[in-house]
């Protein structure tokens, strides 16, 4: 049956038709799963394939506001477990999305997230096979949470990671750093800015593939988010046991988010992204790398933004400008403005 | 820290509060300009001002920052 | 021009670092003898490091780190004050981000946020004043912090809200100055400073003289500073000029922002709004005279202190601080952070002891988060 209610309430969580109503109306309709059962069945050509090793993961997704320039956190919920699959080298297949929707949630702004949800996975080629909702108390929730795991397929040979980097790797962006956290610390209002930013929200699973295929040396990838490009690359630092050099003048950055930086005492190297990855390949390949990202929209501004040293292992330093060096180091916390 | 940026201020927004437009780089805040106001409020919109905390704290002299750039630039010369 | 890409030239900054290099050769400046320049603000601070000036610099030069991080000097007393003040019920506490995650004897704002105080982030006390005006069954508290480039939007803020008859809206007023901390590290007799980089933002407030007495009286040369790293330089080789030719006089480098008389609507809002404190308590450096302001009692209406009757308004006064540190020590240039016993061991950005790790532009922090220090700590 159609559903009349113009907001979210606990009778949506209840069990009853209300709630077969909501699922059937909101979800499943928008979504179309291949089943009706409780659990997917799933099956792909790419199982068949010895050596073929299944990629699985899982990330929760919760932002203020729940839309804003570039996105929703719809988008959001796709393109981070689309990443998380496509940096190691796994090709997405299949979602699950669990809703957990705070009573008196707008259902006309809940269809416009399932709708971005069912859009990004189309454009990622992912299916969402399985879902939950949830309805909570006002109070008890912030308007909407998502929850998405992903089920993807590593082909044969194909083993990317940290391991794997070598002294001397060049490490690459795919584009302008930080326009997702600047956007959002804009869209939140509390702090009165203005800017005419979007998010850098994107599903990397095609970039992924191309970059694949134009650098078959590529090390490892890793997507930016939480923490921006300078927690990424603590992690792999650390990981590989070598040191990363970046050079600053070679940093993509939007003026604007550059702004909003000196405006708020933010570093933007650990402003969020969810559509950046960074990835090291030998040097050699790096041009060919570059030259495929750009072919594609969430390639455009690719660039190589430094390099790999065989010691200190885990360190991470920016040259800057006039030959001086810095350490990047990991937060301690949240980055909080410093203004007084 | 007093973390202060150069703005420019492009429009009066609310006269009789003293409020007005500041743009950096792209980004557009409302600023307090009481402490930089002349008779004409008008006269400001265009101007460069160092803005702090949501106020513009002072304006910026662009004959003074050119003087400190020539400065500079004569230690690059006397280095040639 | 934009006032601020044109001052990081690196082709600038490499002639300045040259000439430095020469100044400080003529005057027998080396690492067994250095020349000690504090930076008094924070945010020079940050620049050194966020440029890697330090790095760059002749190793007869040594920057000592000066006290100008309100965050950093802010004692531990002043933070219980601050949670205290959160969290009364229908209080609305609001603060500019610095200050968040500064440690009070019992919890940072950033804990009493998550144990269910309002406490809100603001980029402006126009912002809370416009939190107040929407929010009229709650007392909106604006945390009140910074030096004199930061006192006069809370005066200014505290004179509208007297203009529009709010009663909801109030400041917590920790507002320090700088000539007097500069006058008790000059009264220090272990001081070694040889010179000063003066605070920019401050000056275009209060203007060049009030540094008068660093030349006069102690002999010393001062030059006002911008932030970007040329201007950092030229400063720095502005200063060495001076101590080159024997002088000693205050200077301004950053003319385009500092009027040599500073800026008298600014004065005159601080003067009405604001007095001098007999004293008040510096983090590392105790008790300093007429280093504070509070509000006067005709906008007692709008002082939290008052209005909450916590701190120097119940005549109570010093909370001790935290044994084995040595901050004081660091920002009278007497140690090197990593010279202090407690550096990377007691003291670090998580679990930081004294003032000087506390926020970024500390002296001890900066050392750990950008220079990489902490190797030789471990």
């Amino acid at each position: 049956m159609a559903l009349r209610d113009t907001h979210v309430t606990m009778a949506h969580g209840g069990g009853g038709r209300a709630m077969r109503d909501l699922i059937d109306d909101v979800f499943t309709s928008v979504f179309q799963p291949p089943d009706t059962e409780d659990q997917a069945r799933l099956m792909d050509e790419a199982l068949r394939e010895p050596g073929a090793r299944l990629a699985f993961t899982t990330d929760s997704f919760v932002v203020t506001p729940l839309e804003f320039p570039g996105g929703d956190i719809g988008t959001l919920a796709v393109c981070g477990t689309v990443n998380d699959l496509a940096v190691g080298g796994a090709r997405p297949l299949w979602l699950s999305a669990a809703f957990i929707i705070e009573e008196g949630c707008e259902i006309a702004l809940l269809r416009r997230i399932v709708a971005s949800v069912a859009a990004e996975a189309a454009q990622a080629g992912v299916r969402i096979v399985t879902g939950d909702t949830k309805v909570v108390e006002r109070g008890k929730g912030d308007g909407l949470f998502i929850t998405t795991a992903g089920v993807g397929v590593i082909p044969p040979g194909l083993d990317l990671g940290a391991r794997h980097i070598r002294p001397g790797d060049a490490v690459i962006v795919n584009g302008v750093l930080g326009d997702h956290g600047a956007t959002i610390l804009a869209a939140r209002g509390d702090l009165a800015l203005s800017v005419d930013l979007a998010s850098d929200c994107a599903g990397l699973g095609h970039l992924m593939q191309a970059a694949l295929a134009a650098a078959p040396g590529l090390r490892a990838a890793r997507d930016c988010t939480r923490g921006g490009l300078a927690s990424a690359l603590n992690e792999m630092a650390a990981e590989a046991g070598l040191a990363v050099e970046l050079d600053e003048t070679r940093l993509p950055l939007r003026p604007e988010v550059a702004g909003v930086c000196e405006i708020l005492g933010l570093d933007p190297l650990y402003l969020a992204n969810e559509g950046r990855l960074v990835l090291f390949c030998p040097p050699d390949q790096a041009e060919a790398l570059v030259a495929a990202l750009r072919r594609l929209p969430e390639g455009q501004g690719a660039c190589v933004i430094g390099q790999t040293l065989p010691a200190p292992a885990g360190r991470v330093t920016l040259r800057t400008a006039f030959g001086g060096a810095r350490l990047v180091d990991m937060l301690i916390g949240e980055q909080l403005p410093r203004i007084c | 820290m007093c973390l202060g940026i150069p703005g420019r201020i492009t429009a009066i927004t609310d006269a009789a509060r003293l409020m007005a437009m500041a743009e950096v780089s792209g980004v557009r805040r409302e600023v307090n300009v009481a402490c930089v106001a002349g008779h004409d409020l008008e006269a400001l919109v265009g101007q460069w001002a160092l803005i702090h905390v949501g106020f513009a704290m002072s304006l910026i002299d662009a004959d003074e920052a050119q003087e400190t750039l020539d400065q500079m630039a004569l230690s690059r010369e006397s280095l040639a | 021009m934009k006032f601020a890409s044109e001052f990081r030239d690196p082709v600038a900054a490499r002639a300045l670092l040259s000439a430095i290099a020469r100044k400080a050769d003529a005057i027998g400046a080396a690492r067994a003898r250095p020349v000690h320049i504090m930076e008094i603000c924070g945010g020079h601070t940050h620049s050194i490091f966020r440029y890697g000036l330090d790095r760059l610099i002749h190793e007869g030069v040594e920057f000592v780190h000066g006290p100008g991080c309100p965050v950093c000097v802010l004692p531990m007393a002043r933070v219980d004050e601050c949670v205290e003040i959160a969290e009364r019920p229908g209080v609305i506490f609001t603060t500019f981000g610095d200050a968040m995650r500064v440690p009070g004897h019992r919890k940072s704002l950033l804990q009493a946020k998550s144990g269910g105080a309002d406490i809100l982030m603001v980029y402006s006390p126009l912002d809370a004043l416009e939190l107040a005006r929407r929010s009229p069954g709650r007392e909106v508290v604006f945390f009140g912090l910074g030096f004199e480039t930061t006192t006069p939007s809370t005066a200014l803020s505290i004179q509208q809200a007297a203009r529009e008859g709010l009663t909801n809206f109030s400041v917590f007023c920790n507002h320090i100055t700088v000539p007097e901390p500069i006058k008790a590290l000059l009264d220090d007799p272990d001081m070694v400073l040889d010179g000063f980089i003066g605070p920019g933002h401050v000056s275009m407030v209060i203007g060049t003289h009030p540094y008068d007495f660093i030349a006069r009286d102690y002999g010393k040369p001062i030059v006002v500073a911008g932030f970007e790293p040329t201007d950092l330089l030229q400063s720095v080789l502005m200063v060495l000029t001076q101590i080159a030719e024997g002088r000693a006089a205050v200077e301004n480098q950053y003319a385009r922002v500092v009027p040599e008389y500073g800026n008298s609507v600014s004065l005159a809002a601080i003067a009405d709004v604001y007095e001098r404190r007999p004293s008040f308590e510096w983090r590392g450096l105790g008790e300093i005279d007429a280093s504070g302001l509070r509000i006067r009692a005709k906008y007692a209406a709008f002082d939290a202190e008052e209005k909450f009757g916590i701190g120097y308004a119940t005549g109570r006064r010093s909370v001790p601080e935290i044994e084995g540190c040595a901050c004081g020590a660091v920002m009278t240039g007497k140690l090197k952070p990593t010279q202090c016993p407690q550096f990377g061991k007691g003291c670090t950005p998580d679990m930081p002891l004294g003032a000087l790790m506390v926020s970024s532009e500390g002296a001890c922090a900066a050392y750990w988060q950008y220079a990489g220090a902490r190797e030789t700590a471990a």
